[in-house]
């Protein structure tokens, strides 16, 4: 069952990647063609500078996600000694090494794990759930996200959230071409009129249909059963199936969090917007009573 | 002909014996990897019990040798020799118990349990604690990995021929199946 989720999800981590560069390489093509007349230069260029950005985010996406996120680097165990010892002890059960361990100032109880692989992993939790839930819990919600470590869960939403920005940022840039594209039609070069209409028409087209690429991503990436997968894990590591199940009560009875980044909402354990804005899109958690359900019946 | 066909066999076989007998190598050496994780710990909270004494000597009003007994206790886990590890872990469960104990007392002290140190201490005790209850249950799954290879064709053949020994499974203690961490605080934290 573990070897099976594993492979899995380095298996789709890679669909994930060849996806996002056939996505790159077509916008290049398209790109290329109205600027340079040439689709192939263009896709080159964009395959170049597309794996140069992507390499950069994913080798920083622990970073990224940790800023986004408004979390600080616990750096020293005097800092958060209880915390710090419990994902010390979670990290010796599972068999994976020490990960990094964040603390987000919120005082809404939710917890998160990110990273590339169980090696260049990291923890956050909100200051809310250190104050709100007794150890027993906050060992629960630890085994939890160190069953996402081990289980590679958090190589592919890392890598779907890093692509997610990306292909975001792709699609700002494209609205501001339109602009400038504008520009230069005031400016009367006829002969480029036309190619810039086409341009215009086909980036409103792929802003159009990147959103929901984007969202599609995540959510393929993410798929809800992986939670009941780490429920049952989090709950073979610490052998006690209460102290989850009354973490899970407590943060799903909670306030939605503050400093939470809507795109990297599926990384937490129970979604920390509370369906407010647009997380309802993602829908990337299943219901807390059923995942209560699940772990009564264990 | 046949020759090489026998030499090609021998050659296999013998590439098979090689890597079963490495499996059950590395299988014996996780065992005793996951028996020295709890030996790590159980010399870590040899090393706090003198504090805490020292500690809670001041504040609170002990039974007659209470303090006594753990420090007792922890000498008697200092000389046991680790690779005796059922009297080992018996001696340690007392320990367990015992400490319960203290903290029990304890927490009639309001004066105690506002000193720093002793707050540090406890959550010390604490993972300690929890690091030996659950380094004890990845050594009873490396020990059931191992000796399972001990049992099961073909691996059982080879371990045979090289007397490979089963290793002994830890018991866990009939108050930690109930509960397999130890709290010490009021509210379980």
């Amino acid at each position: 069952m573990l070897f099976e989720q594993i492979a899995q999800n380095k298996r789709r981590t890679v669909y994930l990647l060849v996806g996002f560069m056939f996505l790159v390489v077509l916008v290049g093509a398209a790109i290329g063609y109205m600027f340079f007349r040439s689709a192939m230069m263009g896709a080159i260029l964009a395959i170049i500078a597309g794996g140069i950005y992507a390499w950069l985010m994913i080798e920083q996406s622990t970073e990224i996600v940790m800023s986004m996120n408004n979390a600080q680097e616990v750096t020293a165990k005097e800092q958060a000694p209880q915390l710090w010892n419990i994902v010390e002890d979670m990290a010796l059960v599972a068999q994976v090494p020490m990960p990094r361990v964040f603390i987000i100032d919120d005082p809404s109880p939710n917890a998160f794990a990110t990273g590339s692989d169980p090696k260049h992993a990291a923890v956050a939790a909100t200051s809310g759930i250190l104050e709100r839930l007794t150890r027993d819990e906050l060992e629960g919600v630890m085994a939890h996200e160190m069953a996402h470590v081990r289980n590679y869960d958090i190589r592919i939403s890392t890598i779907a959230i890093a692509l997610t920005a990306i292909i975001s940022m792709l699609a700002n840039f494209g609205s501001n071409f339109m602009f400038f594209g504008g520009v230069r039609e005031d400016e009367d070069e006829r002969d480029n009129n036309g190619g810039m209409q086409i341009f215009g028409i086909i980036f409103s087209i792929l802003l159009i249909i990147f959103g929901p690429i984007a969202a599609t991503i995540v959510q393929m990436a993410i798929s809800r059963n992986r939670e009941y997968l780490a429920d049952a894990t989090a709950v073979e590591l610490t052998r006690n199936p209460q102290g989850l199940i009354n973490a899970l009560k407590k943060i799903a009875m909670s306030e939605p969090m503050e400093s939470a980044d809507p795109s990297s909402a599926a990384l937490y354990i129970e979604n920390p917007l509370k369906g407010k804005s647009a997380a309802n899109l993602f829908s990337t958690h299943p219901a807390t009573e059923d995942r209560i359900d699940r772990l009564e019946h264990m | 002909m046949g020759i090489i066909i026998a030499i090609v066999v021998i050659v296999v076989l013998a590439f098979i014996w090689i890597s079963i007998y490495n499996r059950l190598v590395r299988s014996r050496m996780n065992t005793q990897e996951t028996w020295s994780q709890i030996d790590v710990q159980l010399k870590r909270r040899n090393d706090l019990i003198p504090n805490l004494v020292e500690t809670v000597k001041g504040y609170a009003n002990f039974e007659q040798g209470t303090l006594e007994k753990v420090i007792g206790l922890r000498n008697q886990i200092a000389q046991t020799p680790s690779e005796n590890h059922a009297e080992t872990m018996a001696l340690s469960d007392q320990m367990t118990s015992s400490l319960k104990g203290i903290f029990a007392v304890a927490e009639a002290y309001p004066d105690l349990k506002a000193n720093v140190q002793y707050s540090q201490l406890m959550e010390e005790l604490s993972n300690t604690e929890n690091k030996i209850a659950y380094s004890r249950q990845l050594f009873n799954s490396s020990t059931a990995a191992y000796n399972g290879k001990l049992q099961t064709f073909p691996t059982n053949m080879i371990a045979k021929m090289h007397h490979f020994q089963p290793s002994q499974f830890l018991e866990t203690p009939e108050e930690e199946k109930a509960a397999p961490k130890v709290s010490f605080g009021p509210d379980g934290k």
